[in-house]
């Protein structure tokens, strides 16, 4: 049998087959099963995907895999580069890692008999995810940010409780707004061009631009699309559904929302940027400067609701908005440091939400499950492993030396020096001052955790012990944010080489 | 060594952790603070000065109290009714405006597309006309569409199967009533049984007549659609909505009794298990040997028999029963939260 890929070509074929195959056969499982069934497929996914990026890492090519008997644009296909390959990484590791660390929560957060349902979700929410990063068609990827949305619908309502089903039918609703307008936009882009591969687009769309005939219906589409991802992604004016949506769901949901979700659409808005449309057309159109507004109050206000909040999953959930901001900001600046910086914000950011998220379920359960700053006091003595997680992400989200968050603030003020002056310094003052609200709301948060506890209020500190895997996702974790930083030049390449692909 | 300064309380130092301790309480603060910066004041004077001074007190206490009681009325009041009545309008016309002007913009970008139904329109390309002229000899489908989606961009149709049943996960994570950990009902679903049997069609009898009748001809007709979907309009999508709705039928005729002995909850599981499972697995099979150039063993066969286009049918009839399966979970999870 000869094969016409190399073996290693299959695995974005295999991380996106794997996953949805394996979720019907979860349904049909015992709860402990699924559980470890579950974990199994996330980690042979997560090896894969460190493989391929291994091979990229190592001056592989970027390639396209047809799905089916029939080469685009007849057919469906996939396609892989660095970038691809980098982010499917991350996304399965940070998968796995939330999985780990909120496992025990969710014996207790989870009817009997819906245990299995929930890993049916999320390994369905795996594969729309890796689909998402290798998919090289527009409508494809429609497809899968239905599931995308359906799914997190789920993790949200899977904990009952007043809070979460009101959280849901926000999201239910906003995010249904924002796939509408999305499929609005494919349709009309359909329209124009005629096609669905996104290489064909955009031979279309160059050609069209170049002409001027149809500058109104385009200038429509990147609107739809961008406003449309927006609202999935939760950037500032759109984030209304955010803090109830993170505050009040199991820490494994929060984190999988914060972290993976939101940050699939991202991904998405960039391939489209990139790869569909082309920058000098978006730039051209002004949209970017629309986003960019957005983007720089996003980082203001964010922080500023951050720091009236009293419970800190609702401060974690608003930092998120203000770091979603970040990234567009990055996006909104359409260089190619500036995509760059979004990409690397995107990581630092995704590795970072779901650790304190994570932490701050552990830190809650060692405080009689309050998550209000005056019963935290002293939690970081209560749960040591939590408390140490809480403070590195909450340092690398401040921008401390040798953590991610460092790295892709300094990256999206050198992008920002490459805009005109008045812009420039606009976006140095915005990073300033959202870094200023950052350390205010999040020292106060570690402050807080270290501070002498209440007195006359006694602790059940053996709720504080969350158990082997909790600790083992919260090391992981807080190494893959110390490794971000110290090996950010390797990520950087990585990502630049995979922008350079994309083009 | 601070704590010995008498105005302690006010200084930055114990707001700043105060505000550590409790998140921010300005307001607050600056109220007390107006109330009690004469209290703070140790009366050491005359006994008659100090009645005076203890009036004055009370009366500027009192006063602060007032204004303070007052401004919180206006404030909440007006809240409470202006407020909110006029926030309400507000949101109203914004809405109205914002729809009005989405409507426009779109309406006038449906304007400025290409002209429908020109030939020379991008849609028109070579993509659309290899499948037009090429589609039945490639896939052997007859029925152009079936041939598109479950040959040709099959993978969109393999997420799209996925949706229908995540969509049902979610209904299920949303209503399904947890039984109680020895596995005996909660009243909960005691109640939601008698509920359902309360509002339930009891031994209506044309009803059930009809039902006997139809059922089985709305049944094998979503049968015939299903299997022809290859080779007619129809397919998974169309004939396992229609088997659906004769399921739903026939609960509505009959009664959860009769059902269940068909129909259970393993029956949902086992039925969509084994239709995604041969969905994926074949259509893995099928882009492995197409990636990489092999023959396939299904071949597209003789255009308009029933066993041809090859994995066209198969796939219909998975399509299918996950499509019927879903519509009666929805249909039951609505009604009584389980099936």
């Amino acid at each position: 049998m000869e094969l016409h890929f190399a073996l290693w070509q299959h695995i974005p074929f295999v991380c996106i087959l794997l996953p949805l195959a394996s979720a019907a056969l979860t349904s049909v499982m015992k709860p402990r099963l699924a559980r470890w069934w579950a974990m199994g497929v996330l980690v042979v996914v997560t090896a894969l995907s460190a493989h391929i990026s291994a091979q990229f890492f190592f001056g592989a090519e970027g390639y396209v895999f047809p799905m089916g008997h029939y080469y685009a644009p007849i057919g469906n296909e996939i396609r892989a580069g660095s970038l691809e390959a980098l982010t499917s990484l991350f996304f399965s590791l940070i998968m796995l890692f939330s999985l780990m660390g909120g496992m025990k929560k969710l014996d207790e957060h989870l009817d009997n008999n819906k245990q299995n349902l929930y890993y049916v979700v999320l390994l369905l929410l795996t594969a729309a995810l890796m689909a998402q990063v290798y998919t090289n068609d527009l409508f494809t990827s429609y497809v899968f940010l239905e599931i995308m949305t359906l799914a997190a619908c789920a993790l949200i309502a899977v904990r009952k409780r007043g809070r979460t089903l009101v959280a849901a039918t926000r999201y239910m609703i906003m995010n249904l707004i924002g796939s509408g307008l999305f499929l609005l936009g494919i349709v009309i882009l359909y329209d124009l061009t005629g096609h669905l591969l996104m290489e064909d687009i955009h031979e279309q769309v160059a050609a069209i631009a170049a002409t001027g005939e149809y500058a109104q219906p385009l200038t429509v589409v990147i609107a739809l699309f961008a406003i449309g991802l927006a609202i999935k992604s939760a950037l500032f004016p759109f984030h209304t559904w955010v803090p109830d949506a993170y505050g009040f769901s199991t820490p494994t949901s929060a984190a999988v929302l914060s972290s993976l979700v939101s940050k699939g659409y991202i991904f998405l808005l960039i391939k489209i940027m990139y790869r569909v449309i082309g920058l000098d057309v978006i730039a051209a159109t002004g949209i970017d400067d629309v986003l960019f507004v957005f983007s720089l109050t996003g980082m203001v206000m964010g922080s500023i609701s951050a720091l009236r909040q009293n419970d800190v999953r609702r401060m974690i959930a608003f930092s998120s908005v203000a770091q979603i901001g970040y990234i567009y900001l990055g996006m909104a600046i359409g260089t190619e440091t500036g995509m760059m910086a979004a990409m690397f914000h995107l990581f630092s950011h995704a590795v970072c939400k779901s650790m304190l998220f994570l932490a701050a379920g552990g830190l809650a359960d060692a405080s009689n499950n309050s998550k209000i700053f005056r019963d935290l006091r002293g939690s970081g003595y209560r749960s040591p492993i939590a408390g140490v997680a809480f403070t590195i992400g909450a340092l690398s989200m401040v921008g401390f030396p040798f953590l991610g968050g460092f790295v892709s603030k300094l990256n999206l003020a050198l992008a920002g020096l490459e805009l005109s002056p008045v812009r420039a310094s606009l976006v140095l003052v915005t990073l300033a001052v959202s870094t200023t609200l950052n350390t205010m709301y999040f020292l106060r948060t570690v402050i807080t955790l270290y501070r002498k506890p209440r007195e006359g209020v006694t602790y059940s500190v053996e709720r504080g012990q969350r158990g082997f895997c909790f600790n083992a996702a919260l090391v992981l974790l807080a190494a893959l944010n110390v490794a971000l930083g110290i090996f950010s030049q390797a990520a950087v390449n990585m990502i630049t080489t995979g922008l350079q692909m994309f083009g | 060594m601070a704590k010995i300064r008498p105005d302690y309380e006010n200084s930055w130092w114990a707001k700043l952790l105060r505000w550590l301790e409790t998140g921010s309480t300005a307001l607050d603060d600056a109220l007390t603070g107006e109330l009690d910066a004469k209290s703070a004041d140790h009366l050491i004077a005359s006994n008659t000065h100090h009645d005076a001074q203890e009036q004055e007190l009370e009366e500027r206490r009192h006063a602060a109290l007032e204004r303070e009681k007052r401004l919180y009325d206006h404030i909440h009041q007006w809240a409470q009714n202006r407020g909110s009545r006029l926030m309400r309008w507000v949101y109203i016309i914004a809405s109205v405006v914002m729809c009005l002007g989405i409507i426009a913009l779109l309406l006038t970008t449906a304007a400025n597309l290409p002209p429908y139904g020109d030939p020379n329109n991008p849609v028109n390309n070579e993509v659309s006309g290899h499948y037009i002229e090429k589609g039945m000899q490639e896939t052997g489908a007859v029925n152009i569409v079936a041939g598109m989606i479950l040959d040709y961009r099959a993978f969109d149709t393999l997420g799209e199967s996925n949706v229908l049943f995540i969509a049902a996960v979610t209904v299920l994570i949303l209503l399904r009533l947890a039984p109680s950990k020895d596995g005996k009902p909660t009243t909960e679903q005691l109640e939601a049984e008698a509920d359902d049997r309360m509002y339930e069609p009891k031994h209506d009898v044309i009803l059930q007549h009809q039902a006997n009748l139809l059922v089985p001809l709305i049944l094998l007709f979503g049968v015939y659609v299903i299997m022809n979907g290859h080779i007619s309009p129809g397919g998974g999508f169309s004939g396992g909505a229609i088997m659906g709705a004769g399921l739903i039928l026939y609960l509505n005729a009959h009664g959860f009794r009769k059902t269940e002995r068909f129909f259970t909850f393993t029956t949902f599981r086992i039925v969509s298990l084994c239709a995604l499972s041969f969905y994926a697995c074949s259509k893995a099979y099928s882009f492995f040997t197409g990636a990489n150039h092999l023959t396939s063993i299904f071949t597209p066969g003789t255009p308009g028999m029933l066993f041809s286009a090859g994995l066209i049918p198969y796939l219909n009839i998975a399509v299918g029963l996950v499509v019927c399966c879903t519509m009666y979970a929805f249909y039951t999870l609505f009604r009584k939260g389980d099936m």
